[in-house]
């Protein structure tokens, strides 16, 4: 009995040891559930909330971009795909099999889809097919209470309702690669689209937009239980085209005809680009879509060059559309007009010879004439009166042989030489026979065509230093009357003498019955237009071929037949259009260029009556003459 | 109250044993068990399905089963001690060769219509084995370390056994608890220290028999951060969730870091961490304190027992439900390794609740008999 009590002794002592750790124990545990619920509150409720809220970014629209009068010519629609989402589908093969016999052939790509539905979370949605056709998108509809776990989801993609007639002023959109990546996370947003060409590029910020986001609650698996908090984002902006899209479609047509082949059509004093045609043209809608790689093989593969913009980036000689930079600088230096020069077909300087078009010669010729018929024995002569500097300079003045930094951002500046130029460029001295070749736009001359359409309108439009403006500015709805206005350009600083005199003979180039346009003119008096031919050889012609007569150029390979230019303006009597039209390859001037140029500028004129009364800008009708507002 | 005379001269009836369970004790559990049911209705979002509504049917049973066994004459519990305990063992055995393997552990057997994890039953079972077996030494007997062979082994079988399943967690609750009988029988402490000695010499030879997973556990544990999304993901978001509770809590099923599943195993080893965050330190603390009576009860009924053997069980269920609470909320708190042991009465889970509530129906026995002498053999008197 002892021994039990001296057990149960022992027994209570240690019972109370064991029953002082447990509390000691416990105490420790409230100890540590004050320090982590009290002490580090607010560092654990911080933790929580990041751990529960996932910021989404939402991609906002981007901005339409629209014509002049507001018609698109981007917009967004809504681009159909197939869903599938694993959890929802009991059997996924049986699934896919019947989702690959409802859908159109060719868009049903089974190793990949299995490769996403293995990769992806179960509730995430896996995209089966995009750009649904509406027969698919009805296929599937009526199928639905087969196809458990399979939706159709509406996005957005890129649609240009032009199609090609514009592909070079819009550009397109397209994914965005590994290079555009600025560290803006709304680039990295699945089937994100941004601007890659023309206007899409070089506005591509301001019609992006501001992502919205939106916070969603998440669980610890990253499925979303509820939305949080939106902010919907800016959508991209709108932005208006100085374009008209008749105008566009009207020259789009025309240049169709030829191979290869470029126009501009501009507001002589706003600078409006009204139409620019680069022709082929693309599908802009293709690269949206996403381009399959052999498509994209066959536009960088044509050999007419699709892909580029010739009205910014075709740099041609200019021939004798020349002969205006070189008749306005002749004047400007004091040449009489009325003086003649003998054109016997050739000109000699030392032991070369320098033919004239004609080969047996123009006679005497004024300025008026050798304009009108183009004599190229009259501009050597002046080309050696005045040197190439001259020349030069004056051009610079018209707007040729540099950038205009103009909102299309592949715009090439051509090439106006000069003695230092060639000095800088080929450590050698220039010689006086290029100037001459120079003075008929050829040589080193390289002009573009929105160049040629920018000299033509700096002539026409009193000597304003008119810029080319892809952009209608300010946009019609948040502007007052006073900003319709014609901008205000800076002086080219060329007599008034000098650009009617030029401006007559221009007249006469079309008008008159020796000028080399006249078949191309426009009968209607009030719409009549001025222009110049110019026909500018690719290669040059050996002493052989002149001998043996010029091979035609319906004889010669395509490539290597001459190219086709005119520049021209409407109406005569008080010019409000300018236009270049060069045709590649295209034989002469007045044959392949003067014809379509003539077609554009009466439809252009015959638009300005719609124009006036269409809700865009109303400012077309004269530089001197206010608008009024709609 | 029924005089000391009388109490040993009257046999006990069953009317005069119903009268005499400490229904307050009762009525604890069924409040924490309540305070369960709430946990696990929020778990669910608002449902009782899956796990409320089942946890009460089990519940319910538990009851009677407590009831049942503190009905039991005392002196049939010792008669059987060993049988029982070898039933368990027998049990573990089986679920060595026809356990059912479930994440990545071997630790059910298969009933048909229930799965059972005998590991639970060892934990009473080696406790009234304990008590029987120290129940017949006297206090020199303990002092000869021969006699310690025995019960050692008593130990070491099932601890064995368990680990190899692998049950880390509920391996040391059963050398814990076990441990705990050692000490109260009086064994000498500096026996104790021998044994710490000797396994912390083995914890590096150990070490090479754990899992990987238990080894990554345990390196987790000492350095949580070093692994934010992988193992040690579980204890950081436990801590996320019960820090972010608060004082007070964001309110019943407001939980949003266990609602939103980022709280691992919500409804059994993580349940605490759910009622933190909900009920913030007023609640956390709150459910300590009753856990707190819970334990002081069961001493208290050991101090009143007459019998060494009712001493014995009724401190050992203590401190193995002791042990059950601390590691569980020391777990969620980052105190301890990661082990996976329910909070009792409270996570969900069958064979634990019933383990937990024959632990109890043992103590309230004891508590009935408690002036009941039994001879070392175990025959009473």
């Amino acid at each position: 009995m002892t021994l039990d009590k001296s057990r149960e002794k022992i027994f209570s002592r240690r019972a109370a040891l064991l029953t002082g750790g447990q509390l000691a124990l416990f105490a420790g545990l409230g100890a540590r559930m004050y320090y982590l619920q009290v002490l580090q509150s607010d560092r654990y409720r911080t933790l929580a909330e990041e751990n529960r809220i996932n910021l989404r970014l939402l991609a906002p629209p981007r901005g339409q971009i629209t014509d002049r009068f507001g018609a698109p010519m981007a917009i967004n629609v809504q681009n159909y795909r197939v869903v599938i989402i694993r959890e929802q589908v009991d059997d996924v093969a049986a699934t896919l099999v019947r989702l690959e016999n409802l859908l159109d052939p060719g868009s049903f790509d089974l190793d990949r889809i299995l490769r996403d539905i293995k990769r992806r979370r179960a509730f995430v949605p896996v995209t089966v097919s995009e750009n649904l056709s509406w027969h698919e998108v009805s296929r599937l509809e009526v199928n639905a209470p087969n196809l458990p776990g399979v939706s159709i989801d509406v996005g957005m993609s890129r649609y240009y309702p032009l199609g090609s007639v514009a592909s070079h002023v819009m550009g397109y959109v397209a994914a965005v690669s590994e290079k555009d990546l600025t560290g803006d996370p709304v680039l990295e947003l699945p089937g994100f689209r941004i601007g890659k060409h023309g206007v899409e590029r070089f506005f591509d910020t301001a019609l992006r937009g501001k992502a919205g986001n939106s916070q969603v609650e998440v669980n610890a698996v990253g499925r979303v239980i509820r939305e949080l908090e939106r902010d919907e984002g800016q959508p991209g902006s709108e932005i208006l085209l100085t374009l008209d899209s008749t105008l566009q479609t009207f020259a789009a047509d025309l240049l169709a005809r030829e191979r290869s082949a470029a126009a501009v059509v501009m507001d002589v004093h706003h600078g409006d680009i009204l139409a620019m045609v680069s022709s082929p043209g693309f599908n802009p809608n293709a690269f949206s879509e996403g381009m399959k790689g052999e498509e994209w093989r066959e536009l960088v593969q044509n050999p007419y060059a699709p892909l580029t913009n010739k009205a910014i980036a075709g740099q041609y000689p200019p021939g004798s559309t020349f002969k205006i930079v070189v008749a306005l600088a002749a004047l400007e230096a004091g040449i009489d007009p009325d003086s003649r020069v003998f054109c016997r077909g050739v000109t000699r300087l030392g032991n070369r010879q320098f033919h004239c078009w004609k080969r047996h010669g123009h006679g005497h010729m004024d300025i008026h004439g050798a304009i009108r018929e183009s004599c190229d024995v009259y501009f050597y002569d002046l080309a050696l009166k005045l040197g190439v500097d001259r020349i030069s300079e004056m051009a610079q003045r018209m707007g040729l042989g540099s950038r205009f930094n103009f909102e299309l951002s592949e715009e090439k500046a051509g090439l106006m030489p000069s003695r230092a130029w060639k000095q800088a460029t080929y450590g050698e001295p220039w010689h006086k026979g290029e100037t001459l070749i120079a003075a008929i736009g050829q040589g080193y001359v390289l002009a573009t065509p929105l160049q040629l359409a920018v000299m033509t309108a700096r002539l026409v439009n009193g000597g304003k230093a008119v810029t080319p403006q892809l952009i209608l500015q300010p946009a019609p709805h948040d502007a007052g009357e006073e900003s319709f206005a014609a901008p205000e350009f800076a002086d080219i600083g060329v007599s008034e003498i000098a650009r009617t005199t030029v401006m007559e003979a221009l007249d006469q180039v079309v008008n008159h019955p020796k000028g080399t346009a006249r078949k191309s003119r426009i009968t209607d008096p009030a719409m009549a237009m001025g222009g110049k031919t110019g026909t500018s050889q690719v290669r040059r012609i050996s002493m052989a071929e002149r001998d043996g007569g010029v091979r035609k150029n319906e004889e010669k390979p395509w490539k290597e037949r001459d190219h086709a230019l005119f520049v021209g303006y409407a109406p005569v009597s008080a010019p409000q259009y300018a236009v270049a039209v060069v045709v590649e390859h295209g034989g002469g001037g007045s044959t392949a260029a003067a014809p379509i140029a003539s077609a554009l500028l009466e439809e252009a004129q015959r638009r300005s009556s719609a124009r006036r009364n269409a809700p865009g800008r109303v400012a077309d009708s004269g530089g001197s003459e206010k608008a009024s507002p709609l | 109250m029924i005089s000391g005379n009388d109490r040993h001269a009257t046999p006990l009836t069953l009317t005069r044993k119903l009268w005499q369970i400490n229904w307050s004790l009762v009525l604890l559990i069924v409040l924490v068990a309540g305070i369960g049911f709430a946990m696990l209705y929020s778990a669910a979002n608002g449902s009782f399905t899956p796990w409320a509504s089942m946890q009460m049917v089990r519940f319910g049973v538990g009851l009677i089963l407590m009831i049942g066994i503190a009905l039991i004459d005392i002196r049939i519990w010792m008669r059987y001690a060993y049988l029982i305990y070898g039933l368990t063992l027998i049990l573990l055995l089986g679920v060595e060769f026809a356990g059912v393997i479930k994440g990545g552990a071997k630790r059910w057997i298969d009933l048909g219509f229930f799965l059972i994890q005998p590991s639970e039953f060892v934990k009473i079972a080696l406790v009234l084995a304990l008590a029987r077996y120290f129940h017949r030494l006297n206090i020199e007997d303990i002092s000869n370390p021969l006699t310690l062979i025995t019960p050692l082994a008593l130990v070491g079988i099932p601890f064995a056994l368990v680990l190899r399943q692998p049950d880390l967690g509920t391996a040391l609750l059963i050398l814990m608890g076990g441990g705990a009988v050692f000490f109260a029988a009086g064994v000498r402490l500096w026996k104790f220290a021998l044994v710490v000695a000797v396994g912390a010499t083995a914890v590096p030879v150990g070490w090479t028999f754990l899992h990987s997973y238990q080894q990554e556990r345990i390196l987790t544990f000492l350095t949580p951060e070093r692994d934010p999304l992988g193992a040690g993901y579980h204890i950081l978001q436990s801590k996320i969730a019960l820090g972010s509770g608060g004082m007070f809590g964001r309110g019943f099923m407001e939980g949003t870091q266990s609602h939103l599943n980022f709280l691992p195993e919500k409804q059994t080893d993580f349940i605490f961490t759910m009622l933190a965050e909900e009920f913030g330190l007023v609640g956390g603390l709150g459910l300590l304190s009753l856990y707190t009576v819970l334990c002081l009860y069961g001493v208290a009924i050991a101090l009143r027992s007459s019998s060494h053997f009712g001493r014995l069980v009724a401190i050992g269920v203590t401190f193995t439900f002791f042990l059950f609470v601390f590691i569980n909320i020391a777990m969620v708190m980052g105190l301890v390794p990661v082990v996976g042991l329910p909070l009792p009465l409270i996570s969900y889970g069958g064979t634990a609740m019933l383990t937990v509530m024959a632990g109890f129906g043992l103590m309230i026995c004891v508590y009935i008999h408690r002036d009941v002498r039994m001879g070392r053999s175990g025959e009473g008197r």
